[in-house]
């Protein structure tokens, strides 16, 4: 009995079909093979995306960019690669040799590890659940299905701050430290705005894997024609506090005072050089992809959209759908950086923790209260509908006095700590 | 078969990263131990089918509250080699040893006695059995948030009681009023 109810919840549990009779052999190296391909996919990826970020900043600041290796420069990337290869790697005489070493890798498993867990492909039109058959075995289109998928990205998006920190205290120099504090002080303020905003995909999902969430924004949603992505069901703000908390974790610009030229010289990486430096800008432009790749799957639906090449190749549809929701994210990204100034260093705290955070808090309060209006029926008016708008309503009030209330406090502590000094807050702007 | 060889390796991890705490003289290496440690520890939690458990001991103890240990450590400045032979605390290691043993009889006696007969124990001692193994059908995520908060409520709210109180304490402690003189920091401001 026991076994037989554990066997259940395991199946539910664990959501890629070839793996939940039993695994034998042959399942071994499907998932071997899956592995290799997506390692293939995300290194070609970067390597496009070094190009494009190039070629695109080029074009935006009225320049040609890279056009001399291969068609349109596109084999830039691969020879710079080769040229860092067989440069000289030096490790500084103040350096602690086995961290130093060791931080390229830490900083590129993690951007790795994501991307193994984001479906790049698959239909999932009219209910499908995008699974595939290779080979007589019915997988999914991502490397692992994990039970509690968003977390895992959560969980690699905080381990890979450890790369940036101890290459930074590893190369016994002033401005790496400076720099690699500067990235853990970062990373630990954006990090709860980013766990706030997957929440509020969470709550809409019912559940954490990167499956599930995908399944339940495939198909229209409201009056047939506007899609069921998460963007407009969790009401935008979720995912702009998601891309901006995103690009903060990714130390890009404008939030890129870790490595910030003109204070730090190149920050954490300043003494590396080589093949390791190699290592630290491919974790970088990967850690990019795999961040555009997740919005792309938690907010814009990932490979769900209509299946226009017909039944038969709706797996082929899915990836054509996932790479141009993606190159569209990855778009924006390298726009941020070539029109945002950086940001000083208070104005990235204030942004974080007094933004960001009560923002991101107070949506997810306002979207679990229209979600218990809905479930369970208030009664307060005559109909269902009227309950929800009441709610709705209700909770903006609360949510524009809350953020009132936080204002007041705000200025209010400014206030005092100038009266403090001995200055005249109405004279300091 | 691959659970135990998961766990014989993971166990390994967790051990050599303890040992590593306490062994290394840099602060920075037995940080980096720690991580590896809790790493163990996550396995071991897959292992068991507590998913949801591995990923928050990595979001929380190796992903924040090292990276805080680590911020510390470099932002005083302690980050040199310590002398190991000193020992702070006169008779510190031999009442260590005495006392972790004890745990370890301990926790020993209590998986061997456990259950009626004293069987129940020696079965979740050979692996064969998860020991967090779901109570039901629905997602542990489901269950463990139901539990939160219905028969553990009052736990959980005073878990949260007792983290705000920790909030606010932290902010009198720093806000030191009638003490030494704080240097101003206010953004657009010239000091003189």
């Amino acid at each position: 009995m026991r076994s037989l109810a554990f066997q259940a919840a395991q199946a539910q549990v664990v959501g890629d079909p070839y793996l939940s009779d039993g695994v034998d052999f042959g399942d071994i190296v499907l998932a071997i093979v899956k592995a290799i391909i997506a390692f293939v996919i995300c290194l070609v990826a970067t390597m496009l995306m070094v190009w494009f970020e190039r070629k695109v900043v080029s074009r935006l600041q009225n320049r040609i960019g890279p056009n001399v290796s291969g068609p349109f420069g596109l084999l830039q990337t691969l020879f710079d690669g080769i040229k860092l290869f067989f440069k000289e790697d030096n490790i500084p005489a103040e350096a602690d040799r086995f961290v130093f070493k060791l931080a390229p890798y830490l900083a590129l498993l993690p951007a790795f590890l994501t991307f193994t867990i984001i479906p790049i492909g698959g239909d999932f039109n009219d209910g499908k659940n995008g699974s595939v058959t290779i080979f007589g075995r019915e997988t999914f289109l991502q490397v692992a299905d994990v039970p509690v998928g968003v977390l895992f990205f959560l969980a690699m998006s905080s381990l890979g701050i450890y790369g940036v920190m101890l290459a930074g205290w590893a190369s016994g120099s002033k401005y790496p430290l400076l720099g690699s504090v500067r990235a853990s002080a970062q990373a630990i303020s954006y990090e709860a705005a980013l766990g706030l905003a997957l929440a509020a995909v969470i709550l809409v999902t019912g559940g954490l894997s990167m499956n599930q969430i995908v399944q339940t924004q495939a198909g229209a949603g409201f009056g047939g024609i506007i899609p069921n992505f998460n963007i407009i069901v969790t009401g935008f703000i979720p995912f702009a506090v998601f891309i901006i908390a995103g690009t903060a974790e990714l130390n890009r610009p404008p939030f890129d005072l870790v490595e910030a030229e003109q204070e730090l010289v190149g920050g954490f990486h300043t003494e590396y050089s080589g093949i390791r430096f190699a290592l630290f800008f491919l974790a970088e432009f990967m850690n990019t992809v795999t961040v555009g790749a997740i919005i792309v799957t938690l907010f814009l639906g990932g490979p769900a959209g209509p299946a226009f090449l017909g039944e038969t190749l709706g797996w082929f549809t899915g990836f054509i759908w996932f790479f141009s929701k993606l190159l569209v994210f990855l778009f924006i990204f390298v726009w941020f950086r070539a029109t945002l100034p950086r940001f000083r260093y208070d104005q990235l705290m204030d942004l974080g923790w007094k933004l960001l955070i009560p923002l991101s808090l107070a949506w997810l309060l306002v979207l679990a209260g229209i979600r218990v209006a809905r479930n369970d029926g208030l009664n307060i008016l005559d109909s269902a509908q009227a309950d929800t708008i009441l709610v709705i309503v209700a909770s903006f009030a609360i949510l524009l006095v809350g953020m009132g209330l936080l204002r007041a406090a705000i200025n209010n502590a400014r206030r005092e700590r100038l009266l403090a000094a001995g200055l005249d807050p109405r004279e300091v702007a | 078969m691959v659970d135990v060889i998961t766990f014989l390796i993971s166990g390994a991890i967790v051990l050599g990263g303890a040992l590593g705490v306490i062994g290394f003289s840099n602060p920075v290496h037995a940080a980096l131990s720690l991580i590896a440690s809790f790493f163990g520890v996550a396995v071991v939690f897959v292992i068991q089918e507590a998913h949801f458990l591995a990923l928050v001991q990595v979001v929380v103890y190796a992903g924040a509250i090292v990276v805080l240990f680590l911020f510390v450590i470099m932002l005083l400045g302690v980050d040199t080699a310590q002398d190991l032979r000193a020992e702070p605390l006169v008779g510190q290691r031999p009442l260590g040893l005495l006392f972790g043993a004890l745990l370890l009889a301990l926790t020993l006696g209590g998986l061997f006695l456990s259950g009626p007969g004293g069987d129940q124990g020696a079965v979740a001692l050979s692996g064969q059995e998860s020991v967090v193994r779901p109570i039901d059908d629905r997602s542990q995520i489901e269950q463990l948030g139901e539990d939160l908060f219905s028969r553990n409520i009052l736990a959980f709210q005073a878990t949260a009681l007792l983290l705000t109180i920790a909030t606010v304490g932290a902010v009198v402690l720093v806000n030191n009023k009638g003490g030494e003189e704080l240097v101003i920091d206010e953004p657009g401001l010239s000091v003189e």
